[in-house]
């Protein structure tokens, strides 16, 4: 299902391979109304600009994959985004506690899904990046880690680990809108999607496909420091532009305990007050703070599930009850 | 101005070493590194440019303490917001970043890749840089619009080559391989690998923990054969010293020459400045 075009050395799916939606020739002139809208290659910006032509005969109206989408995604109860700004959070670690501590109860049926095509992790993480994802007439069929875990990501479909996806923009949507439209996850109480960091493709692709299956909202992951904070607020704002209910807002990384003398460091110094005054001046719900523990990271790297390994350490604890407050945000008790 | 075939752009001419600050994962320290070789340039008494073209989360004017500035046009381009430096100093140092464009610092730049590629290119072809010794470039994580846009407008111009930024553990590793991978795709010269985070000296017992595990910059380094530059130990001091830079009279570069990062700093620009890049300019 994967090819590797040895020309450019880029990894093509099948479906990447066919032509893009649109793919613009000139960069976009100032106050263009955009590709996708009513008056593309009619505005008054449009005049001289070198995409006119494009523009103006791409189709118009709601993308024709969308009910597809609705269709696909119908027997899925909760959707919650996993955001932050910021890279190096803790989005995908986040995603991948959430997944685990959720699916410990058998009867609730879970999906990680990980948007991020030019590094995901999530793989790594929940155990299971040497799998591949098989092709059956319903659809892809997601790895399953657990049975009541199922999860999907581009790492799957390389050739090799340490390929690199070197895509633009328009081709990593097209990829989301196959793992919306393609992965079979039959029924699902939650899908959790983790997400790269930044506003850009991914993040404004996955809500315009979602938006009419209902996206429960988003959990945005922050670490205490101002520098992560100022990306955060950005993606706060673009949850608000684009409507996404913020569910709530959790800071990772907040505190470190020595192992050795117990003695407690600020590591990355909440300077502004972190993330609750974030919350605070921003009027979101803050979820709690999950402190730095080594062990987390050693986990992540070996697949393991950390709140079953250390059920008992404080960083534990702290992701359980952000996962209470989460269910109960999105109206699940 | 377009960048053709066999000529870097003008914009470019009067600089005698561009190098590159890239990562495939977020939150290495892909900033922390581009202002710390841009502090130590600086305080070498070299002329620095530094561009940031993480366009929806650029960092580098909160790390150099220039929030609020504005880029101001001349008839030649755009002209980057200077940082205060010593008196006394030869050294010079000048920042471009989308953040100084921004109305508002929470405003979310939702922008999809023609748009980042149209700005990357502006911010390569149209600022005047004037002459300078060294441009570094702040990238966002990935391989995507801002890398590929990159990597084309600087086809021509003969960059000496990136250093790729790490943390220890094995997730961000991953990432960064993929990163190393893009760098011999597009042919751009890996200078080296620097691990940063690597382990924590805590402040009560001394203890060193290595909260994101330790080694992995230095296995990556010799699995792909590049260079590896050296590691830099998580240090909180480092942050408090960005955060608290606003509240000081004294400039950020000789608020970084006293800390204790610029020493383990200077050998791993050391390795990078042996390396004998020839100059852009013959």
């Amino acid at each position: 299902m994967t090819v590797l075009d040895k020309n450019s050395g880029i990894i093509l799916t099948e479906e990447a391979r066919k032509p893009q939606d649109y793919e613009l020739e000139h960069p976009k002139a100032e106050h263009c109304p955009g590709p996708e809208s009513e008056n593309a290659g009619k505005g008054d910006a449009c005049d001289g600009c070198a995409n006119q032509t494009v523009c103006e005969s791409l189709p118009k109206g709601p993308d024709p994959d969308i009910p597809a989408i609705v269709e696909n995604l119908s027997n899925i109860r909760h959707k919650v985004l996993v955001l932050s700004g910021k890279g190096g959070v803790g989005k995908s670690t986040f995603t991948a506690m959430l997944s685990w501590a959720l699916s410990a109860d058998e009867d609730i049926q879970v999906g990680a899904m990980d948007l991020d095509v030019c590094g995901p992790s999530l793989p790594q993480m929940l155990g299971c990046v040497k799998d591949i994802v098989h092709e059956s007439n319903s659809g892809w069929t997601p790895v399953y880690v657990a049975d009541n875990l199922a999860t999907m990501s581009i790492q799957f479909m390389l050739p090799e680990d340490d390929s690199a996806v070197i895509w633009r923009g328009s081709k990593k949507t097209s990829l989301i809108k196959n793992f919306l439209k393609d992965v079979d996850w039959d029924y699902l109480d939650y899908l959790i999607v983790d997400t790269p960091p930044g506003t850009s493709d991914e993040h404004i692709s996955i809500n315009k496909y979602m938006k009419d299956s209902g996206i429960d909202g988003a959990l945005i992951v922050t670490t205490p420091q101002e520098v992560a904070l100022l990306d955060v607020r950005k993606e706060i704002d673009f949850c608000r532009k684009a409507g996404i209910k913020v569910l709530g807002l959790v800071e990772n990384m907040s505190g470190f305990v020595c192992p050795n003398c117990q003695g407690e460091s600020q590591i990355f110094k909440p300077t502004t007050g972190g993330g609750a005054a974030l919350c605070e001046e921003l009027n979101i719900k803050f979820l709690g703070s999950v402190p730095l523990d080594p062990r987390i990271g050693k986990c992540c790297d070996e697949g393991e599930s950390f709140l079953d390994s250390f059920p008992d350490s404080p960083a534990s604890k702290a992701v359980l009850e952000v996962v209470e407050a989460l269910r109960d945000a999105v109206g699940d008790f | 101005m377009e960048v053709s075939e066999g000529v870097p752009a003008q914009s470019l001419s009067q600089i005698k070493h561009i190098i590159l600050v890239l990562s495939g994962k977020g939150g290495v320290g892909k900033s922390s590194v581009t202002t710390q070789t841009a502090l130590t340039l600086c305080n070498m008494g070299y002329k620095v440019g530094v561009l940031d073209i993480d366009l929806t989360g650029p960092s580098l004017p909160r790390m150099f303490g220039l929030e609020k500035k504005s880029i101001l046009q001349s008839k030649d381009g755009w002209l980057p917001v200077s940082l205060p430096v010593p008196e006394g100093s030869n050294g010079s140092l000048s920042v471009i970043s989308l953040g100084f464009l921004l109305d508002d610092r929470g405003n979310s730049v939702v922008w999809r890749g023609p748009k980042k590629t149209a700005m990357v290119k502006q911010f390569i072809t149209d600022v005047a840089w004037g002459e300078l010794d060294y441009l570094i470039i702040d990238t966002p994580p990935g391989t995507s619009d801002e890398h590929i846009s990159l990597a084309e407008q600087l086809r021509w111009s003969k960059p000496d080559g990136a250093i790729i930024v790490t943390t220890p553990q094995n997730v961000a590793v991953a990432d960064v391989k993929k990163e190393i991978n893009f760098c011999k795709k597009v042919e751009i010269n890996i200078l080296g690998i620097v691990e940063n985070m690597s382990g924590f000296v805590c402040p009560h017992c001394a203890a060193c923990t290595n909260i994101f595990s330790r080694g992995g910059g230095e296995r990556l380094a010799n699995q792909y054969s590049v260079p590896y530059l050296g590691n830099i130990p998580i240090d909180p001091k480092f942050v408090e010293m960005i955060e608290s830079q606003g509240s000081s009279n004294v400039p950020l570069s000789d608020m970084y020459q006293k800390s204790s990062l610029f020493k383990v700093f200077q050998p791993i620009l050391r390795k990078i400045l042996d390396q004998n890049c020839p100059s852009r300019i013959a």
